[in-house]
């Protein structure tokens, strides 16, 4: 009774889809995939080139500021970095630290300009919000294959998969906290003849702020969530040894790659949330 | 010239507001619009005008209406209908541009839950109104310390908004609207979140800026002895309609309808009615022209056991009393000013009443009202208690 039509070519419709994308914007897929990607693979060099302690003292010493001169993070920076070092990973942590921060940054860059476009305009909301649902929601491997199409494979498909399945938290966020600003506040700043940008910029984000950061803490833990999943795509860093793991079934080195996961996950972790409460004080 | 002129102002919230204005007209209520359309009326074609350097009072319980008014004054909320002159601009009309310029340099908001930004410092908040025109950071800074020193506050302005105490937030939220300097204060509820005693102190301070400011106040309240304190004029609201402009004893003595005279009943009236309001016309004798025998035949006519002197020119002399004055007949004394008594309660013509009690309980006679010399009425004990009880018995002529 439901076999009154035939299937509809939905995948076939999206396959064409992507196959005309490839090609019809190949003129700008093309350099971002050399440009960008000779970018990526120079931060992820220059980072692995600073000799590992100095990188560790750095880590040390902001710990320090930023969790208001307390001993906690500190020490954790330092054990879990010198082990990431002593296990023989610490390119693939650099390699995945510069996915993660150029992921988040261009995150953030797309995603708080989005979350203040549907703050400012209902429609704009209603548009978004399941779009934001369906980038949320739809498996992240999913992203992984019109990525490729379009970059090929590398460091490059892997940002732009991260970015699309990141940056939903910084938009809902940012969208979020600038509608909680008190209508008081916000009438505030009218009575006093402020423009909309004056509004944004002096009241609005700066109320909003703490929201925001806790909307881009989000979004960098699950662009490093996504360093496993893109590394199915040639991206360098510690997911690659997670896979390769995974397909010799070693246990062993599993673990150890996904423990320096964890690590750097848990500073990226502290350093955005003490960046956060200390300018909310 | 008003410095406002509201002119049919009118506020509906909703989608069919073309047919809720309609029904309006129809004389429609509030609730009968909500059903037909479903719309609110927040504000029914409120119409008055306001002068330079008036206390504008607009009191009326919460859901009358008087916020969302206040905010179409300044068009925080878009009206519906009517205009708003400020200027002999339509501000319920002019560009945006204008609009902010008004704003701007025009009038400035003072808020309930006083509206001070948490990231600002105590000056950075002050300094806001001037920040968005523009105005260099040295002439802004300069001001906004000028008006923070007017509202006591010069020592803090460091601090961040939460380190101070309500009341202080809000003389931070006046001395914000005051750096603007503008010509028009809006104030929503501005005390209204703050304690009975600290209420009262702004109050008196607001009254004696505005003695030397003589700004253009309208002030919004649900409370009406503020209103009845600070207003020189007072609308009251109901249902989105204004039921009646008037001065303080206006509204008290004369009220327009049932509502507002619900509304007047728990007043403390003493803070209100001065002397003026409740004071009679004296029984006098003249000195010059009058001796002991017309004093007693007129003592006893009207049953009095004093009376008031006075010269032809009705400058007060004295009193006396019935027995002196007997007294003086049998040992044959004509002229009434050796028996006259001068040690005369006096209060002038705006005492209020509450400072006439002191006086009247100490003295046996009838307390004199005075202005300039002149004798102008008397206060009697059994009205002053009269009117305190709300008993007809209070004139306005003499107003």
């Amino acid at each position: 009774m439901l076999d009154f039509m035939p299937k509809i070519p939905v995948a076939e419709a999206i396959e064409n889809a992507t196959d005309w994308i490839t090609d019809a914007f190949s003129f700008i897929f093309q350099p971002i995939k050399d440009d960008f990607g000779d970018f990526m693979d120079w931060t992820a060099d220059m980072l692995a080139a600073i000799p590992p302690i100095i990188v560790i003292l750095i880590v040390i010493v902001l710990a320090f500021f930023i969790s208001g001169k307390r001993f906690g993070l500190p020490v954790f920076s330092l054990v879990g970095l010198w082990f990431i070092y002593n296990q023989g990973l610490w390119e693939e942590l650099m390699s995945t630290f510069a996915l993660v921060l150029i992921a988040s940054i261009l995150a953030v860059i797309i995603g708080v300009p989005v979350g203040i476009l549907m703050s400012k305009s209902k429609i704009a909301e209603s548009i978004i919000t399941p779009i934001l649902d369906f980038m949320q929601t739809m498996p992240a491997f999913v992203y992984l294959i019109p990525a490729v199409a379009f970059f090929g494979i590398g460091m490059v498909p892997g940002i732009f998969a991260s970015i699309i399945f990141a940056m939903p938290p910084t938009v809902r966020f940012t969208n979020l906290g600038i509608r909680q600003v008190s209508t008081e506040l916000v009438e505030a700043s009218e009575a006093f003849g402020s423009t909309g940008s004056q509004k944004l910029f002096k009241v609005e984000l700066p109320m909003a702020k703490g929201t925001i950061m806790a909307g881009i803490n989000q979004t960098v833990m699950l662009s490093l969530s996504m360093v496993v999943i893109a590394s199915m795509i040639g991206s360098p860093g510690l997911g690659r040894d997670v896979l390769s793991a995974l397909q010799r079934a070693n246990a062993g080195t599993g673990f150890v790659a996904g423990l320096g996961i964890v690590i750097l996950a848990i500073i990226i972790d502290r350093f955005t949330q003490n960046i956060n409460t200390k300018k909310a004080d | 010239m008003p410095v406002i002129k509201v002119d049919g102002l009118s506020k509906v919230f909703g989608k069919n507001t073309k047919e809720a204005l309609k029904l309006l007209d129809q004389g429609k209520s509030k609730e009968e619009i909500l059903k037909e359309t479903g719309c609110t009326v927040g504000v029914n074609r409120a119409s008055f005008e306001v002068e330079a350097g008036e206390v504008f009072v607009i009191m009326g319980l919460s859901g009358s209406g008087k916020s969302t008014l206040v905010r179409l004054l300044n068009r925080l909320i878009e009206p519906t209908e009517g205009s708003v002159i400020v200027d002999k601009e339509d501000l319920a009309t002019v560009d945006k541009e204008t609009l902010r310029r008004v704003r701007r340099e025009k009038m400035s908001m003072v808020f309930q839950k006083f509206a001070l930004f948490p990231h600002r410092t105590i000056l950075e908040n002050t300094e806001f109104g001037l920040e968005i025109q523009g105005v260099d950071k040295e002439t802004r800074s300069k001001k906004s310390k000028e008006s923070l020193e007017l509202v006591g506050l010069g020592n803090y302005i460091h601090q961040y908004p939460e380190q101070l105490s309500g009341g202080m937030q809000q003389r931070v939220g006046l001395a914000r609207a005051l750096a603007n300097d503008p010509d028009v204060l809006l104030m929503d509820e501005a005390f209204s979140a703050l304690d009975p005693l600290i209420r009262k102190d702004m109050q008196d301070e607001l009254l004696d800026l505005q003695e030397s400011m003589q700004k253009t106040i309208i002030f919004i309240t649900h409370d009406l002895d503020e209103a009845l304190r600070i207003g020189d004029r007072i609308a009251l609201m109901k249902d989105g309609s204004i039921v009646q402009i008037g001065s303080p004893e206006e509204i008290l003595v004369n009220p327009a309808n049932d509502y507002v005279e619900k509304f007047v009943e728990d007043v403390d009236r003493s803070k209100v009615l001065t002397a003026e309001n409740i004071m009679k016309r004296p029984e006098t004798i003249n000195i010059e022209k009058h001796g002991p025998r017309v004093a007693l035949e007129r003592m006893k006519d009207e049953g009095l056991s004093s009376i008031y002197v006075t010269d032809r020119k009705r400058n007060l002399k004295g009193y006396v009393l019935a027995d002196d004055v007997s007294e003086a007949r049998k040992n044959n004394i004509s002229d009434l000013s050796e028996i006259l008594k001068t040690d005369v309660p006096t209060v002038t013509k705006d005492t209020p009443m509450h400072d006439i009690f002191e006086i009247i309980h100490d003295s046996h006679v009838p307390i004199a009202v005075v202005e300039d010399g002149k004798l102008l009425g008397i206060l009697v004990r059994g009205a002053v208690i009269g009117a305190l009880a709300g008993e007809g018995e209070v004139n306005l002529e003499n107003a």
